[in-house]
């Protein structure tokens, strides 16, 4: 367990989080579409290790799509996605081996609701990563302490609220050891209240240096921990800048229309 | 002002309310009743006449069923005993069912070799065990159940055991073809390879492994012809091999109409579509008669196998339908969350997607089994023994000329004991598979 980003855990301001200059996910000229539909059009983004970057955008400008096509849940049809060195093709090894390296948070969570909480954990690192069964349980009761719900690792998704089902599915997501952490909208189906416990989570991984990515209309926790916001508009990127200067100063109209809708009243 | 409206307001409770038993007419028996059976004037009429109606019907009924006539030895034996008894309005004559007994549940088999169909349906719930009582079987006991096709097969039509030994290594040499071939290519056509060299096994050269090994160990039990299959045997030998293979096809027929592969996925509607579109005995005739003329002269492949490979099939479409609904009621969340942590396709659907599915299509396929199983009866039709098929035939007996009811209300009545209760098992077992409110 050593080699997890959680054995240190450095409480540091986020702006001082060092960003390394190693590229851990390279996207170029990348364009999609479903059908005739131009859903995503020359997205160049360049994501360094360490790096906390929030995108934000109008509904149906193509945040989801961009970050589903880093681990393949949608494919792309030109350009080039390189995560971690590999690049997407229809290899299925290759996507494979992606995939367990990008955890990726869902809007409803996804957990599998005939599995407990501990198998949920512990599902991919027996299957796809080979754990022993003893060390993936131990694996999984760590990140279950982290997220703060050891205690209910034997009930069953179903009877957890949703803020505590949200956490686990990060610690899910951890439990493969992953380098990059793809977030979409992971608290906008959850109560106020529960937003915070959640948010809380993202916020202690971020310290510790996990390169995230996260699809959120959550402002503070961008100002917070982001070292970029990026905003899309009809499938491409609009704006992109350190989070005081995107919130304080931002350049193009479309964005200042869009913040001042969000965070107007 | 405001103080003085704030005063009307307010209230403290100062003692807790102890809990109080609910009043004496909503609980228990009587509660019950009341709720249930005579909540107003109307409901009260309708359960009195339907009580009445049933105290009546069983009434009539009952002294025909218990008529004392078990030990009678044909129709006019039984005809004697009733007038001897001073009962005029008659009564049921059960001494068929005790006469015919062994008919009944064997058929023609060997009578000294009844112990052997016998073995087998014990050795059958050893074998189910571990399947439908997971939780409470060492898993150990599923190599027994994976075992037990190849020994029930055996003991039931008997003759040497190189047989049964010689199918079993056509799986042994699949599976290793496969996890050879997997490692270079892919799970795909390595199951394909893998499946073309157990056919290889089978078809051409198990045949002389078989006589090479019975000339050198001639281990053999008296094997018994499928002609001499008859009555509850024949039907469960049938009915438990469909339930057990159609599930596993169907699965796969329904996982390939769902295929991104336009090949598989045509093969697939095409042969679901057909086999659905066509009535089972149909496809019997086609077994019993029609098969022959295209397999080559001399080939002798037996009735029962065909029959049976033609009800799995039958079953496997439909079941192919059920599972498919199940897996459309699944979300496309539950893909996303597999995909999303490296699950291949396979791992995928064994892990996550058929757990959740087939529990949603639990009744579903518990009505196809039942289906199923009492399309047996059908084979009758193309001059197969079953209950049914045995019931004419004892009929056309000089013995028992004119019997009808009885023979068909004690074949119902098995039958129903059966499917009653698959039925409760499915119920079961679906509220033992509840996990949490979704
Ligand atoms: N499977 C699909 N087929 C066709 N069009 C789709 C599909 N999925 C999404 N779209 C369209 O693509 C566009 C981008 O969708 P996407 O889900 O990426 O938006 P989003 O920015 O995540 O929006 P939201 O904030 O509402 O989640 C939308 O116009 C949507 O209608
Ligand atoms: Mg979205």
């Amino acid at each position: 367990m050593s080699d997890t980003a959680f054995d240190t855990t450095p409480v540091i301001a986020p702006s001082a989080l060092k960003v390394s200059d190693e590229v851990a996910i390279e996207i170029s000229n990348m364009n999609k579409w479903y059908g005739s539909f131009h859903v995503l059009r020359d997205i160049d983004l360049t994501v360094h290790r360490g790096e906390r970057i929030v995108i934000a955008g109008p509904s149906g400008s193509g945040k989801s799509t961009m970050i589903r096509c880093i681990n393949r849940l949608e494919e792309h049809q030109s350009g080039k996605i390189i995560v971690d060195g590999t690049e997407l093709t229809s290899d299925l090894k290759n996507i494979d081996k992606i995939r367990s390296e990008v955890g990726m948070c869902f809007q409803h969570f996804n957990l599998f609701p005939h599995l407990t909480i501990l198998e949920n954990c512990t599902l991919a690192p027996i299957w796809v990563r080979k754990t022993p069964k003893k060390e993936a349980v131990e694996t999984a009761m760590h990140f279950l302490e982290k997220v703060k719900i050891p205690d209910q690792a034997n009930k069953y998704p179903g009877q957890l609220s949703g803020g505590q089902q949200q956490r686990v599915a990060i610690a899910r997501s951890l439990c493969m050891k992953p380098r990059i952490m793809l977030f979409d909208e992971p608290t906008s189906a959850l109560d106020p209240e529960m937003i915070k416990e959640v948010l809380d989570t993202m916020i202690e991984l971020a310290q510790e240096g996990m390169t995230m990515i996260c699809v959120t209309h959550e402002m503070g926790f961008a100002r917070q921990v982001a070292n970029r916001v990026i905003f899309m508009d009809q499938g491409q990127i609009v704006e992109q800048n350190e989070p005081e200067e995107f919130f304080n100063n931002p350049r193009s109209e479309r964005t200042k229309l869009f913040l001042s809708q969000i965070l107007g009243h | 002002m405001a103080d003085t409206h704030a005063e009307t307001v307010l209230f403290v409770r100062d003692t807790m309310l102890p809990q109080k038993e609910p009043p004496l007419s909503t609980v228990g028996p009587l509660g019950w009743a009341r709720g249930n059976l005579f909540s107003g004037w109307l409901n009260s009429i309708i359960t009195i006449v339907a009580f009445l109606f049933v105290v009546n019907l069983i009434a009539h009924l009952l002294p025909w069923f218990i008529s004392g006539t078990w030990n009678a030895n044909s129709l006019t034996d039984c005809r004697d005993m009733m007038a001897a008894a001073g009962r005029e309005q008659g009564g049921a004559c059960w001494g068929v069912i005790r006469e015919r007994w062994p008919q009944l549940m064997f058929g023609f088999y060997p009578s000294e070799l009844y112990w052997r169909p016998v073995l087998v349906l014990v050795l059958l719930f050893v074998a189910l065990a571990p399947i439908l009582f997971a939780d409470r079987t060492p898993t150990k006991m599923l190599g027994f159940t994976m075992l037990f096709p190849f020994i029930g097969a055996w003991l039931l039509w008997g003759g040497t055991i190189w047989n049964p030994i010689t199918a079993l290594l056509g799986f042994v040499i699949g599976y290793f073809v496969f996890t050879f071939l997997s490692r270079v290519v892919n799970a795909g056509i390595s199951l394909f390879l893998a499946a073309i060299a157990a056919f290889v096994w089978w078809s051409v050269l198990s045949g002389y492994v078989v006589s090479g090994l019975s000339a050198i160990a001639p281990l053999a039990i008296h094997s018994v012809q499928s002609r001499e299959f008859g009555g509850f045997l024949l039907s469960i030998t049938i009915g438990v091999t469909a339930i057990m293979f159609s599930l596993p096809i169907g699965i796969l027929l329904a996982l390939g109409r769902r295929s991104d592969l336009p090949l598989v996925k045509a093969l697939c509607v095409g042969f679901i579509e057909f086999i659905r579109g066509v009535p089972l005995i149909t496809l019997l005739f086609v077994a019993s008669t029609l098969l022959n003329i295209f397999l080559p002269p001399g080939t002798n492949f037996d009735i029962i196998l065909r029959v049976m490979i033609m009800t799995t099939l039958f079953a496997s479409a439909y079941m192919a339908e059920v599972v498919r609904g199940g897996l459309a009621a699944l979300g496309k969340g539950q893909y996303e969350g597999a995909d999303s942590l490296g699950l291949d396709y396979w791992q995928a659907q064994r892990l996550i997607v058929m757990p959740q599915a087939l529990k949603i299509s639990i009744p579903g396929i518990v009505s196809t089994f039942i289906g199923v199983f009492k399309d047996t009866t059908l084979v009758s039709i193309i001059s197969m023994f079953d209950p049914l098929g045995l019931a004419n035939a004892i009929r056309a007996d000089a013995n028992w000329n004119g019997i009808y009811w009885e023979l068909f209300i004690f074949i119902g009545a098995v039958f129903f004991i059966f499917c009653f209760s698959m039925s409760r098992y499915s119920m079961y077992l679906e509220r033992k598979l509840q996990t949490g409110h979704r």
